[in-house]
């Protein structure tokens, strides 16, 4: 599996990673045997196999309906980048 | 006509839950800014979600309700992409295994009779925080105080062919979760969101037209307005030979049109997959069965029981059970004051009429059941005429009190003593001496008249009944 | 003439402080000069913290005093820099979190710190525990206190040097990969990843939620087992804890192991094992069989498909878990972003290294649209085979022993340049995290001056056992008393 330039451009926009165009190249390298890493995977036939999403076959607790969390605004925003009246502030979004 | 309106809709309701779905912050609305966002919320590194129970038994309980198969085994999923309300860089949702599967509403239709809708499927997810645009320095202000709230996503199937059918559908989930008290069903305050699925096809046609997603509809009535701008701009499109695009339009009610709402049309690719940080949902049948006990009477069944119980024709019962707080306010009066026929056309009347007059709901009527109750048991035991007891109902509106309180403070009770109604009644036939003879020659027309003359003299507190009584006594039976 | 106190196991430590031998205040000042000492050629640790340790110190000797300490209690450590610290920078490694002072503590950082425990500083480790040699920290590499030349293993580098040092006494790590336990064995520590749920995952910050599992790095089987003891159980903030009681480790570490039947899987004795590595793992399986226990070959089938598989399921889990970092709560920001895209993109390329960067991509590729059942759904397919094979052999053996890593502690740069060589030194621990299974690492005899690790994996929740045989080759041998040099 050989993965170009554009192929990164494509993932890093999903992945919201800026790529600079020099790097593109190494990124789409190290991609691309990373991923010839991965399809070792296909010399097994896995037909029929129940996927295995986690190690546990445990169910869901659930938790009681109750407020727990009082208000922490101020410790929880006193590393914040940007704050402006108890808001965090973004460039603007257009809709 | 020639084209066909084909809608399905997605709508969120938010759970009515005390905290949120993953976290114990609380979920109250129109708190300050980001006071009512925990780390959990907040996305902050480490933190980790804990579902909360009743977010499960109020969706078990919708399931019931629309009578859909509930899910044994349920999945939470993430959905991955980037947005400031969003703050994990994805949304906790259900995907491939929803905790309700399909299940149908009955709506009724304009022209008389039922239609049944498909609900494909209905899931718990947590909702986004807010944008707000107002100006800071060039900046949005992000608020995630809504961002952890449980939602039931409910989607239909493609079943409604006209605007009108949409809103009967939309209402009758509204009905549904404000009676199984899961959802406060406030549209203004966004508790209960529409957004609808709209395409056309030519009449005759199986296939379905591409369709748009409507958002940003607040209202009933903008759910109706915006389906139908939207049918007629795609007719228009394709009848001048151009082609509907795929894709979410946001509805203005200002300017009553639908726009194109570019900046989400990014080509999404979600990247669902199961939530590793949450283990199936896996519910018993006891599990169902003890989350259905729990269930109140659904409006249906309630309309049904009322039209039987009460004697109320079919029209009247679904006014007196369109919420339950209404048809448990009339089931209170009814069953108070001893008769249903009474106090449905008090609620469906005077109090259908005041409460409209002041925009309030019924909930927080100044009059409640009690006190209704009070009024109609006077007027049933003729303390009261029919007239009196408007008078009545509209100072215990205002605030003055009990009917009784009311009665006595204004001396408005009914004369029922006999012998000073027979001194009038005198009065009245020596004042009417024509009318009296003709009553006694058998002209019962006059009748009415005498009693009103009766009334009149009594300043009508005379008990009706027995004027009627005493006339009859005195120039027929002598 | 006693030990001096940084060779000291933690049951004496406990006994000194007792019998008052030294002040809680005394133990920690100790660590905290030779931290100011050897550190700075070792770049274990990211953050030392001397004040709030000497105020910790300072609280355990007046409960000591009272009477009503535990057994950790007045025990210094080190937390690796995952573990959320409320009040104290927690970096994860990496710029994106330089500035991050967590609002709040990880499960296991208040239980210990319930335990009494006194926390001398945040470790160096891998960035977001990505990596096996600690060259992609923010902060710079770790040296392997044996040799400065090479890496000290990872991600949990700065955990493993330190107590390699004699900087504290334990330390706690995390392994989704082999995280605790590869650099157990390239700096001659015991480490133990526990089964998946036992310990709280509750503010351990996530790499890849449904492999993460944290435990700790000591310098033997039974300092191993009491921290374990201290952190492991329920938590109800975490729902992949498990709500299952957690046996008396201590009552069983003296157990004797006649008759264990120890499973050699032998995929792992194949190509790629260092043969000096192998022979010195085959030396300690020898003390195990001498000391009563059986040994038979086993096969685990799959054991070559468990790296390709892990790099399908690690990435995906980190795309996501990585999404939050978007500089718009905490965390770096870039400089006077144009607008919304620019923000993300450019604060997450500023505040993540390159093997970050790596994993994210993958991860987002593999889940991407049309991609899913190629990869994410096979690699889950194969999961569940890995698994199967782990449950056949349990069925058959009490425990699984074997190499920890293919050869001893590699230089500095060695493999930095080249990710999937870098992977494929995974290629024994991998396993153990898809399966969810208990596994340990323990040294077995140096090999050229470097350590090596034996790796034990046990069936589900079978700490006990393994801490029991670790315990049991640890009175038998001395591999695990050897002082790297200049640390005496």
């Amino acid at each position: 599996m050989s993965l170009d330039r554009a192929d990164v451009a494509k993932i890093a926009h999903l992945a919201r990673l800026a790529v600079d165009g020099d790097e593109a190249d190494a990124v789409a390298r190290d991609l691309s045997r990373i991923l010839d890493l991965v399809a070792q995977m296909s010399v097994v036939n896995t037909g029929g196999v129940p996927p295995m999403a986690h190690p546990l076959d445990m169910p869901q607790r659930l938790r009681p309906d109750v407020v727990t969390e009082p208000d922490r605004r101020d410790d929880l925003q006193a590393t914040a980048p940007a704050t402006e009246a108890g808001l965090y502030l973004v460039p603007r979004v257009i809709e | 006509m020639e084209w066909e309106t084909v809608i399905g809709l997605e709508i969120h309701a938010q759970l009515a839950t005390r905290s949120k779905i993953f976290s114990g912050a609380p979920t109250a609305f129109g708190a300050a800014p980001n006071t009512q966002a925990c780390e959990i919320d907040l996305a902050l590194p480490g933190v980790l979600p804990v579902l909360n129970a009743e977010a499960v038994r109020m969706a078990v309980t919708f399931g019931a309700a629309i009578g859909a198969a509930v899910a044994r085994r349920s999945v939470f999923a993430r959905k991955n992409y980037f947005y400031p309300d969003l703050p994990k860089g994805y949304q906790i949702s259900q995907y491939e295994q929803p905790i309700v599967g399909r299940g149908q509403v009955e709506i009724a239709l304009d022209g008389g009779g039922t239609k049944t809708v498909g609900v494909t499927r209905a899931h718990l997810e947590e909702d986004a925080g807010k944008s707000l645009h107002e100006d800071f320095h060039g900046m949005t202000g992000i608020d995630l105080n809504r961002a952890g709230t449980p939602l039931l996503e409910i989607v239909s199937e493609p079943d409604m062919r006209s605007p009108a059918e949409a809103v009967a559908y939309a209402r009758k989930i509204h009905q549904l979760v404000r009676y199984l008290g899961i959802c406060d069903g406030n549209m203004q305050e966004g508790s209960f969101r529409c957004d609808a699925n709209v395409s056309v096809r030519r009449r005759g046609s199986d296939r379905l037209g591409t369709r748009t997603e409507l958002k940003n509809i607040n209202s009933f009535r903008f759910l109706e307005r915006a389906i139908q701008y939207e049918v007629e701009r795609q007719v228009d499109l394709i009848e001048n030979g151009g082609a509907v695009v795929q894709e979410t339009r946001l509805y203005d009610p200002a300017r009553d049109e639908t726009r194109s709402m570019r900046s989400k049309e990014e080509a999404n690719d979600y990247r669902y997959f199961p939530d590793p940080d949450l283990l199936p949902v896996v519910l018993d049948e006891d599990d169902i069965a003890a989350i259905v006990a729990t269930m109140p009477e659904l409006p249906d069944a309630k309309r049904e029981r009322f039209e039987r119980a009460y004697q109320l024709s079919a029209y009247d019962a679904g006014l007196l059970t369109a919420t339950r707080e209404t048809a448990d306010y009339f089931e209170a009066v009814a069953q108070g004051c001893g008769d249903a026929k009474l106090a449905a056309n008090w609620v469906m009347g005077d109090l259908a009429a005041a409460l409209n007059r002041d925009g309030r709901e019924i909930a927080d009527s100044p009059v409640d059941a009690m006190g209704l109750t009070g009024l109609l048991q006077r007027l049933r035991d003729g303390t009261l005429s029919g007239k009196l007891a408007k008078d009545v109902f509209a100072a215990m509106w205002a605030g003055e009190g009990s009917a009784d309180a009311i009665i006595e403070a204004r001396g408005l009770r009914q004369v029922s003593d006999v012998g000073a109604i027979e001194a009038i009644v005198d009065q009245v036939i020596a004042a009417n001496p024509d009318q009296a003879g003709q009553l006694r020659a058998g002209k019962d027309k006059v009748m009415g008249f005498l009693v009103g003359q009766v009334m009149k003299a009594s300043q009508g507190k005379a008990n009706p009944a027995q004027v009627n009584e005493i006339l009859r006594r005195k120039l027929l039976d002598s | 003439m006693s030990l001096p106190l940084h060779e000291r196991s933690l049951g004496q430590l406990a006994a000194g402080l007792r019998a008052r031998e030294f002040s809680s205040r005394e133990l920690a000042t100790h660590y905290l000069g030779r931290i100011a000492r050897l550190d700075p050629g070792l770049n274990s640790l990211v953050t030392t913290c001397a004040e709030d340790a000497l105020a910790a110190a300072d609280a355990a000797d007046a409960r000591l005093a009272r009477g009503d300490g535990g057994p950790l209690t007045g025990l210094p450590l080190i937390h690796k820099d995952i573990f959320c610290t409320q009040g104290v920078r927690t970096s994860c490694g990496s710029r994106m979190l330089d500035t991050f002072v967590a609002p709040y503590d990880a499960t296991v950082v208040a239980r210990l710190k319930a335990a009494g425990t006194v926390m001398l500083g945040k470790a160096n480790m891998d960035e977001f525990a990505m990596g096996s040699s600690n060259e992609t920290s923010w902060y710079g590499p770790v040296r392997n206190p044996w040799d400065p030349d090479r890496v000290p293993g990872g991600s949990s580098g700065g955990s493993a040097a330190a107590v390699a040092a004699r900087l504290a006494p334990v330390a706690t790590g995390t392994d989704t990969g082999g995280s605790i336990r590869q650099p157990a064995a390239l700096c001659g520590l015991t480490g133990i990843k526990p089964t998946y749920g036992r310990v709280s995952r509750w503010g351990m910050i996530a790499f890849a939620s449904s492999l993460d599992q944290g435990g700790p790095l000591a310098r033997s089987a039974q300092d191993a087992a009491l921290v374990l003891q201290a952190v492991a159980g329920y938590d109800p903030h975490d729902s992949t804890s498990v709500d299952a009681p957690v046996p008396e480790y201590a009552a069983t570490l003296d157990d004797g192991i006649a008759g264990l039947r120890v499973g050699l899987p032998k995929e792992y004795f194949g190509e790629g094992l260092d043969p000096k590595v192998r022979h010195s793992v085959e030396t300690a399986i020898a003390e195990l069989r001498r000391l009563g226990a059986q040994t038979v070959e086993i096969s685990l089938a799959n054991t070559a498909l468990a790296v390709p598989t892990y790099y399908v399921v690690a990435p995906a889990e980190c795309s996501s878990n990585l999404a939050r970092y978007d500089g718009v709560r905490y965390g770096h920001r870039c400089a006077d972003p144009k607008d919304l895209s620019d923000l993300y993109e450019r604060s997450r390329a500023e505040g993540f290294g390159a093997e970050v960067k790596r994993r994210i991509l993958i991860g987002t590729y593999v889940l991407s649209a049309g991609y899913y059942d190629a990869y994410y759904l096979k690699a889950q397919q194969l999961r569940q085979l890995i698994s199967e094979d782990f449950r056949r052999a349990f069925a058959e053996v009490d425990v699984i022993a074997g190499p920890t890593s293919p050869t001893t502690a590699f230089r500095l740069g060695e493999k930095a340049g080249d990710p999937v060589t870098m992977y494929l030194s995974d290629i024994y621990t991998i396993a153990a995290n898809l399966a969810g299974l208990p596994a340990m690492s323990l040294p077995a005899e140096p090999v050229g001056g470097l350590p090596v690790g034996l790796q034990l994996m046990g069936n589900y929740f079978a700490e006990a056992r393994l801490l029991n045989v670790a315990h049991r080759l640890q009175e038998a041998t001395d591999w695990h008393r050897r002082v790297p040099p200049g640390c005496e």
